[in-house]
Parts: C-alpha cells; sequence; structure tokens
C-alpha cells in the first residue's frame, strides 16, 4: 500500500512539475553528461554555454535563458532530457553533448522539428538526412583527412602508428579518413591498435606494437585522459616519438597533476587553445577560471560559439521570444531557422564558422605544437 | 481450495494494477493531460518492469542469482532492430505493429537460444560463483556485439567480425551500436508485453513444473531425492526468463533511434537486480512496482540538480535499511499483527 | 621473446593490483560473507586523499600514502557501521544492493568534492625505466614503481598471512568466518572482528589505489574503481573466495591473461578472454583455483 502510494505521489510529481522562466526569454536547452566518467564534457558545454548567454544577454538585444539536464551520456536518459527541457519550455537545443545520445535525440528533434545545434557531437550520424541538426565541432572525417594532410606536408615522419578507441564513434571516425588519406597520399601505417572505452588502463601492449614496427609518429585520434596515460607509459618504456593528436586533445595541458614535460614536442590539430593571444579567447578563459576554478576545453569553447551562432541565427531569421514562448513555439522557430543557417558567418574562439546544408560546420583547424607547457602555433 | 482462491485474488490484482494504470496512462495521453517527458518514458518503463518479472523469475523463483541479464536485453535488442530491419527490405512488410511483434519474436528467439547455451555451464554452479559466471557471460555478450558489424544490401544481411568493410546499409556499427532504427515501438504493444509476461511468468509459477522449480530453489537434495530432475527445471526457468528478457530488450531498441552495447552492461544488470530485490524477492507484483518506481525516480530527482544522483543513492541505501532492518520489521509485525488479531475477533463474532 | 617476457612483466605488475584489491574482496567475504561492491569507490576515495596531500599540500608521498590509509580505515569502518550492520541479519542480496547503493553514493560525493575532471596522479618514484636486458634494438625495461608494486603486494600478501594465521585477532576472524554464532558462544565480539576486518580491507583498497593511479593504469576521475573493482572481484572468485593466498593467485593470474590475451588473441576481445578463461576455471574447479570446497549436509 505504501508503495503504490509512492507511485501515485511521483505521477503527481511529475505531472504538476512545471519550470519557470522569465516570459520575454528565448529558453535554451542542453543536456549532457554531468554525472558519471563523462561529466567533465557535459560540465564544460553547460559552464561555456552559461558566460555567453551571460554575455549576450548584456548586449540587450534578444534575450536567452538556459535549462540544462543531465544524461549521463545514455542514448534513453537523453530522450527523458530532452522531453523534459521541452516541458520547461525550450525552444532551441544547443545540445547533445556526446554523439550516440545525440543521435538517438536528433531523431526525436526531427520528428517533433525541433532545432539543433550540437556543440560537441562530431559523428556525421547525428546530421545524416537531418535539415534541423548543425554541428559546431568539426566532423570526424574531416579531421582525420586533415591531420593526414598535415603530417604529409611538413614531412613529420615516414612510419606511423596509431592508437585509437575503437568504442567511441569519434575516434573511429577520425582513424578511418585518416587511413584513406594516409594510403592515398603514400604515409605508411605500420601499426593500428585499439582500445575501448572500458578498461583505457593499461597501453603497454600498444605501445610495445607501435615501438617494434619502428613508428617514428604516433597518431592519437583519442581524448586527452587516455592520452595523458599513454604519453606516461610511453616514457616508462623509453619510447619517444612524435605524439599526432586532434582536437580531443586539448586540455591534456590542463590535467591536475600531470607532468607537463611529458607532453613536450606533441603536436596537436585544434580549433581553439586555451592559450591563444586573441582577446575574446582570453576574456573567455579569464571569466571561466574566475567563475569554476578551472581552464576550460574545447567543450567550454565549442558551448560558447554555440550560443554565439545561435544569437546570430536568430538576429537574422527574427526569431523572437514571443514566437519561442507559444506553445510548441519550437516548430515555427526550427522552420525559420533552417534556411538562414546555412547563410551566417559567425567569428567565434573556436575560428571563423559558416554552415553547409548537411548541418556540417565549416572552420579550419590548425596545428599547435606543444613547447615548454604551452600551446605554440606550429607553423 | 481456499489457497487457490487467494491465489486468484493475488493474481487477479496484479491484473487490475497494471491494467488500471494502462487505462490511466493512455486516457492522460489521449486528453494531452501527461507531460512529454513522462510520454516519453512510457515504453522503456514497460521494457524494464518485462526485464525485472523476467529477472524475479531466475532470482526469486528459481533461486540463482543472475547479474547479467541485460546480456540478454541486448541479444533481443540488436536481433531485434536487424530481423525488423530485414522483415521490411526481404519481404516488405510495411505493417508498424506487424514488424514490431515480429521483431519482439525474433529477439526473443535468440536470447533463449543464448540463454539455452549459457545455462548449460552455468545452472553446473552454485551460489556466488554461479552470480560471477552470469556476470561473465554479460561481459562477453558486450564484448561481443561490440566487434559486431551488420549491414543490409538489398534484401541480403551481411555480418563482419570486427570490419565495418560490408556494403549496404549499415544497421549495427560495432561499437557506434545501432543507429537509424525506425521507432516502431507503442505503449499499447509495451503493455501488451507485460501483460504477456504476468501471463508467462504467473501461470509457470502455480504450475507442476513451478513447484518443481521452487522445491529445487528451497532445498535442491531434498526435490533431487524426490525424484525431480532439477537442472531441466531450473534451465526452463532460465530459458523462459532469457525469452522475456529478449523481448524487453528488442522493444526497447524499437524505441530508441540510436543505442551501443555499452547500454547493456553491468551497471544495467545491476540496476534490474534492485527493482527485483527492492520490490521483493519472489513477489511479481512488488517487481512491478518497484520497476516503475525507480524508473521514474531520477526523472523526478532532476529538481534537485547536482545531487541527483547522490539522492538517488541515498533514497536506494535508506529503502533497504528500513525494509531489511530487524527493528522496522519488528514495527511493521506488530501492525500486521493488531490487523490479524481483529480479523480473528471478527470472525469469532461473525 | 624480450617483448613476451615485457608483456609478462607488465601483466604481473597489472596483477599485483588486481590481487591487492582482491585481497580487501576476499577478507571481507570471509569473515562478513558479503560482496562489497563499494570497495572499488574505496580505492577511488584513497587515491584522491592521497592526491591532495601530494600535489595540492606538496606533502612527501609516504605521508600521502599513510593519510589514505587513515582516511580509508575510518571510512570502511564508518561504511559498515552505518550500511551493512543494521542488515546483519538480512539476506545476502539485500546487503548487495546496500553496498551497490553505496558505490554510487561514493562516486557522486567524489564528483562533488573532487570534481569529474580527471587528475594526473604525480609519480611517487621516478618514472624513467631501469634496463634490465639489452639485445640490439630490443629492451627488457622495468619502472621503479613496477618493481614496487611487485613488492608490495608480495609484502602485503605474507604480512596477512601471518596476521590471520598467528595472532589473536587473525584467529577470531577465522572463527567468525567459520560459525559466526559459535564464535559469539565462545566469546569473540563478532561485531569488532567484522569492523577490523574491514579497517584492514579499506587500508588495503587505500594502498591498492595509489599503486594504481601512480602506475600510470588510470588518471583519478570519481569512477577511477569501478572497473578495477569488477576485475578484482572476478580474480577472487578466480582463486577462490574467501582464501588469502587464492585472491593472490587470482589477481596475478588474471592481469597476466588480460595482458597476454591483448598481445596475443584480439585487443578488442581481451576482456571477452579473460572472463572465458573464469568461466573454464569455474566449470573445472566450480570453487575457485584454491577455493575451499564445502560438502552439502542434508
Amino acid at each position: 500500500m505504501k508503495k503504490i502510494f509512492a507511485l501515485v505521489l511521483a505521477l503527481l510529481l511529475a505531472m504538476g512539475a512545471c519550470a519557470a522562466f522569465a516570459e520575454d526569454a528565448i529558453i535554451i536547452g542542453i543536456s549532457g553528461p554531468l554525472t558519471g566518467p563523462y561529466a567533465m564534457y557535459g560540465l564544460g558545454v553547460v559552464h561555456g554555454a552559461e558566460i555567453a548567454i551571460e554575455e549576450v544577454n548584456a548586449l540587450g538585444g534578444i534575450q536567452f535563458a538556459l535549462t540544462y539536464e543531465d544524461d549521463e551520456g545514455d542514448p534513453e536518459k537523453a530522450v527523458n532530457a530532452y522531453n523534459k527541457m521541452l516541458d520547461d519550455g525550450a525552444a532551441l537545443m544547443a545540445s547533445t553533448v556526446t554523439s550516440g545520445a545525440c543521435a538517438a535525440v536528433a531523431a526525436e528533434a526531427y520528428n517533433d522539428r525541433v532545432f539543433m545545434l550540437t556543440p560537441s557531437a562530431s559523428s556525421p550520424t547525428v546530421t545524416e538526412d537531418r535539415d534541423n541538426v548543425f554541428q559546431v565541432c568539426f566532423t570526424d572525417p574531416g579531421q582525420g583527412a586533415a591531420s593526414a594532410q598535415y603530417i604529409v606536408e611538413n614531412k613529420l615522419a615516414s612510419k606511423v602508428a596509431v592508437i585509437y578507441n575503437n568504442g567511441l564513434d569519434y575516434s573511429t571516425g577520425i582513424y578511418q579518413t585518416f587511413s584513406e588519406k594516409a594510403n592515398e597520399l603514400g604515409l605508411e601505417i605500420v601499426s593500428v591498435t585499439t582500445f575501448s572505452s572500458d578498461d583505457n588502463a593499461d597501453f603497454s601492449v600498444q605501445l610495445t606494437e607501435a615501438k617494434n614496427a619502428g613508428a617514428d609518429l604516433v597518431f592519437l585520434p583519442i581524448y586527452y585522459t587516455p592520452a595523458s596515460m599513454i604519453l606516461k607509459q610511453a616514457k616508462g618504456m623509453d619510447f619517444a616519438p612524435i605524439f599526432f593528436g586532434v582536437d580531443g586533445m586539448d586540455g591534456i595541458l590542463s590535467i591536475e597533476g600531470f607532468d607537463t614535460s611529458l607532453a613536450e614536442g606533441v603536436y596537436l590539430l585544434t580549433a581553439f587553445s586555451a592559450d591563444a593571444a586573441d582577446e575574446k579567447t582570453q576574456s573567455f578563459v579569464k571569466k571561466y577560471v574566475e567563475l569554476y576554478g578551472e581552464i576550460p576545453n574545447q567543450f567550454a569553447a565549442d558551448a560558447y560559439d554555440a550560443i554565439y551562432a545561435l544569437y546570430e541565427a536568430c538576429n537574422v531569421a527574427g526569431v523572437t521570444a514571443e514566437i519561442a514562448n507559444e506553445m510548441d513555439g519550437f516548430a515555427p522557430v526550427c522552420e525559420m531557422l533552417i534556411p538562414v543557417m546555412t547563410e551566417i558567418t559567425v567569428e567565434g574562439i573556436t575560428g571563423t564558422m559558416s554552415w553547409q546544408a548537411t548541418g556540417e560546420v565549416t572552420k579550419t583547424p590548425t596545428a599547435v605544437i606543444i613547447e615548454n607547457g604551452a600551446y605554440v602555433g606550429a607553423k | 481450495m481456499k489457497r487457490k482462491y487467494k491465489l486468484f485474488i493475488g493474481n487477479l490484482i496484479t491484473y487490475l494494477i497494471v491494467i488500471a494504470a494502462f487505462v490511466v496512462c493512455q486516457s492522460m495521453i489521449e486528453n494531452g493531460e501527461m507531460s512529454r517527458s513522462m510520454r516519453g518514458q512510457m515504453v522503456p518503463i514497460c521494457c524494464y518492469v518485462v526485464m525485472a518479472i523476467s529477472l524475479n523469475l531466475t532470482v526469486g523463483i528459481s533461486g540463482e542469482l543472475s547479474l547479467g541479464h541485460a546480456g540478454f536485453m541486448s541479444i533481443g535488442a540488436f536481433t531485434g532492430i536487424t530481423g525488423s530491419a530485414w522483415l521490411l527490405a526481404r519481404f516488405n512488410i510495411d505493417d508498424k505493429i506487424i514488424r514490431l511483434l515480429l521483431s519482439l519474436v525474433v529477439g526473443g528467439a535468440f536470447a533463449g537460444f543464448a540463454g539455452f547455451l549459457i545455462g548449460i555451464p552455468v545452472l553446473r554452479l552454485r551460489g556466488d560463483y554461479l552470480a560471477i559466471v552470469t556476470l561473465a557471460f554479460g561481459e562477453i555478450i558486450r564484448n561481443i556485439l561490440n566487434c559486431l558489424y551488420v549491414s543490409l544490401d538489398g534484401p541480403s544481411l551481411n555480418i563482419a567480425f570486427n570490419s565495418a568493410d560490408i556494403p549496404g546499409k549499415m544497421l549495427i556499427k560495432g561499437p557506434t551500436g545501432a543507429t537509424g532504427n525506425p521507432k516502431l515501438a507503442t505503449f499499447a504493444v509495451g503493455f501488451g508485453l507485460v501483460l504477456f509476461t504476468l501471463f508467462v511468468v504467473l501461470n509457470l509459477k502455480n504450475s507442476r513444473a513451478g513447484r518443481a522449480i521452487m522445491a529445487g530453489r528451497d532445498n535442491r537434495i531434498a526435490a533431487e531425492s524426490m525424484g525431480i530432475n532439477v537442472t531441466k527445471y531450473k534451465m526452463i526457468a532460465f530459458v523462459t526468463s532469457a525469452v522475456l528478457a529478449g523481448m524487453a530488450g528488442a522493444l526497447y531498441g524499437a524505441n530508441f533511434s540510436s543505442f551501443a552495447a555499452s547500454k547493456f552492461k553491468f551497471d544495467t544488470s545491476i540496476l534490474i537486480l534492485v527493482f527485483v530485490v527492492l520490490g521483493g524477492i519472489g513477489s511479481i507484483r512488488g517487481s512491478v512496482i518497484a520497476a516503475i518506481v525507480l524508473t521514474l525516480l531520477p526523472e523526478l530527482l532532476r529538481e534537485f540538480d547536482d545531487y541527483r544522483m547522490l539522492v538517488y543513492a541515498v533514497v536506494l541505501i535508506v529503502m533497504m535499511l528500513l525494509t531489511n532492518s530487524p527493528f522496522v520489521k519488528m514495527i511493521a509485525q506488530r501492525i500486521t499483527g493488531v490487523f490479524k488479531k481483529t480479523e480473528k475477533e471478527d470472525g469469532a463474532n461473525a | 621473446m624480450i617483448t613476451f617476457l615485457s608483456h609478462v612483466i607488465k601483466g604481473v605488475n597489472l596483477g599485483s593490483v588486481y590481487a591487492v584489491i582482491a585481497l580487501g574482496y576476499t577478507m571481507v567475504y570471509g569473515v562478513a560473507k558479503m560482496l562489497n561492491f563499494a570497495h572499488g569507490d574505496v580505492i577511488m576515495v584513497g587515491a584522491y586523499v592521497a592526491f591532495c596531500i601530494m600535489y595540492y599540500l606538496g606533502i612527501n608521498p609516504v605521508i600521502g600514502i599513510l593519510g589514505a590509509v587513515i582516511a580509508c580505515t575510518i571510512l570502511g569502518m564508518l561504511i559498515e557501521r552505518l550500511a551493512y550492520k543494521p542488515l546483519r541479519q538480512a539476506t545476502s542480496l539485500a546487503v548487495l544492493i546496500t553496498a551497490i547503493g553505496m558505490s554510487y553514493f561514493l562516486q557522486n560525493m567524489a564528483q562533488l568534492i573532487w570534481s569529474s575532471n580527471p587528475k594526473s596522479f604525480p609519480s611517487i618514484l621516478s618514472d624513467s625505466p631501469i634496463v634490465l636486458y639489452e639485445k640490439g634494438a630490443q629492451q627488457l625495461t622495468m619502472t621503479p614503481i613496477n618493481i614496487l608494486t611487485i613488492i608490495s603486494c608480495i609484502v602485503i600478501m605474507i604480512a596477512l598471512t601471518l596476521f590471520i594465521n598467528k595472532t589473536k585477532i587473525g584467529k577470531a576472524m577465522r572463527c567468525v568466518s567459520e560459525d559466526k554464532g559459535a564464535a559469539e558462544l565462545m566469546g569473540i565480539n563478532v561485531n569488532l572482528t567484522i569492523s577490523i576486518t574491514f579497517a584492514i580491507g579499506s587500508a588495503l583498497a587505500a594502498i591498492a589505489g595509489v599503486l594504481l593511479c601512480s602506475s600510470g593504469y588510470a588518471n583519478l576521475s570519481p569512477t577511477t574503481g569501478s572497473m578495477p573493482g569488477i576485475k578484482a572481484f572476478t580474480a577472487a572468485v578466480f582463486g577462490g573466495i574467501g582464501s588469502i593466498p587464492g585472491a593472490m593467485l587470482g589477481g596475478i593470474l588474471l592481469g597476466l591473461i588480460e595482458i597476454l590475451g591483448k598481445a596475443y588473441v584480439s585487443n578488442e576481445l581481451a576482456d571477452a578472454f579473460v572472463f572465458a578463461v573464469l568461466i573454464v576455471v569455474l566449470l573445472v574447479k566450480p570453487t575457485g583455483l584454491l577455493g575451499k570446497k564445502v560438502h552439502e549436509k542434508v
């Protein structure tokens, strides 16, 4: 009886819950992993978006409000979070953070006609066949090809080993186009090894294979956490090739306790670096450190740019809070924004961005090299 | 005679609760009174209810602690979506309901077959050793599905292991999982599956086979000396449980446009075990209620923001302490004791 | 050959870490007859405490490890007192679920305190490898931390075996693990004995946490302990749960199988391979490698 009572109470609570937001603001929804193993990515996105929204609102034009929910990086919970945010009056989605969850939410959003601009879900499956979903980050294939191109053009190495995470769409996607491009350009890949996200504990087997194959460059299309362990373990076995990472590698210098001398000479191809000299980046990094006590990563920067892109798009399309806050206002907002997205150009802290109708972003990655514990632009 | 009557009433109450819940929810959906986030959770709740009931068959009725139940769910999910895509391509069946029902059958069949294969070694072991072997099988299934690539090239299915080089439209892409699945699942079919599961499990429990299964649980040696083939009956329970879990998985797969093998890891098996234990081991009605409440709970706790999962953990621990500590039990017994007494007195007066 | 040997060294090293964690599982199981699923998360807390002392306060690693051991000992006893003791009479499943709740609690608490950003554990010894053998371009190397891990694992096992067999508390533990009721009748304080078992198990977890993170096998994050926890649990069952030499043997074998399976069988299926070996072993020896066979009484 007690259980039934609890259930009824639970149901009532769920139905009665309704959030109150300022009537004159367009509500933007973000769902991402805020707890669990991927929490740093979700939190980065939410924090970056919070800073951007505050700045945008200070401009005095269109006002934004943020609602965000935890999805633990899980498709099922992401769909729950998405529905919850629509209940709370969200008219736009600047989410979802992780690719797998984003693909599930994008399918729902396509049917419901909700506009989505994902800061960080980089897999092509997210935007495939969906006109309402756009990305701020590079797509995986784009990065892989650009990396191979860069290595060959600058004659960094002749024998390349790859270690990638076959449990991640992101990593697998970059590897596949990297190997295609490398074959085309005559770059020899001598060793390919993988790990799955669950046991990113020991890399000795992968590193030994790369070492024995005589690789002089190891390409790491992975996130910075496993990368930092690879660097540490490579040092422990006296293996010192050039390490080459992509945008997921950014953030490696801000890991607390990480011995930055290990990362000396590491190349990475990225759009954002927290040490960039331009004014926008510096003010963003300064605010971020003040508010959250840590250096922002790629995810935070992409989210920051996503909000500015939404601001620009809303301005051009003439989306107002009145339209957005009507009953099911997300549908007209979506139809207004879709044609505009391919026309706007946004100067962000991750580069100058414009969008194609497929949802893919166009921006140029730049190569940086780590010297004396700081990112320096490589030629 | 009286026992049978009591049993009938007990089962009837279980069915009635489920049907009443369905009617209430369905009418709320039709009148547009239900929030989007509740509506979105109806089908997953049905999946978890079926999972909890089927695990209760293994843990509660057959008495074997299984820590790999999500493995069967994943087999059902992956074979289910493959089956429904293939049926569309091969036989041009495009009625959604028929495709969904057939994918439930496919998912259930494959999971049942896997359950049979796994059951052969597993049921030779006892206690915690059996538990860890089910955990091991759950992890092995997940690891293998992580390397599985399936594509649909016209009407023919291509299956590859650890390589994405197969022609046609990819259905399952290794660690990325299944993406771009059509959303076939509906609340009505989910409800139908719950009723079907209840029907199967309650009937099995109260049949001759069910009594044999429970005899094997209570005292294996005594049961064997009565001439019951305990292993055979445990196998019946294990395979039935796997089939139902496979069907729940197929329903789950038909509800999400993307899911990956990593969803069905150890944590999910444990989550379902929590439903069973909290609902009361062996109590089917308890499993249903616990599955519903605990699936909704993390969503309701969204108000707590950062503290959400912390509160969830505390609620879990406190609930376990309250339902199991001798002190609370004593109080509960006293209260029920009072009721029983009055009942008796009533009987005497009449 | 050299490659094979270097894989063996890595395997033994990883296995030693598993063994130290498995010792905690096995002791608690032996005495309290419960699967303490929160054990993996105690490892994580231990590593965080050591990290804070070493990195934020800049104090010597030895003090860091000591601090972690003390903190985890207290935490272990606290968990036992608050969450498990009220359930002494309950079914083992109820205790299992409470332990899982405790594991969620510790993970989320750690995230609130230390944030979810991973931290890189500072090396407690030098990182540079020692060359054991050299032939042409191929080298057989070991780092000082590898050596420390393996030695401390052996020392811990010997000390624990002596403790269980020679001291009075050890005797009480064996007694409680045999028969709780009889032990109580003989004047043994069962609650205290179980408390001490948890304290020792958690202290070992703290050491395991430091070894795990400083060997570079894991970055420090709130979920650091969960996968090693499950693997170590598997190791404990593998060796025969309740048996101390069994946990040691199981841990080292599991580490070896994992690394060699990764190197020579399949990288993607390394985990499946580990679990498959476990299943085969349990089918041949249903109570693990060194487990005692319990005869069923009618």
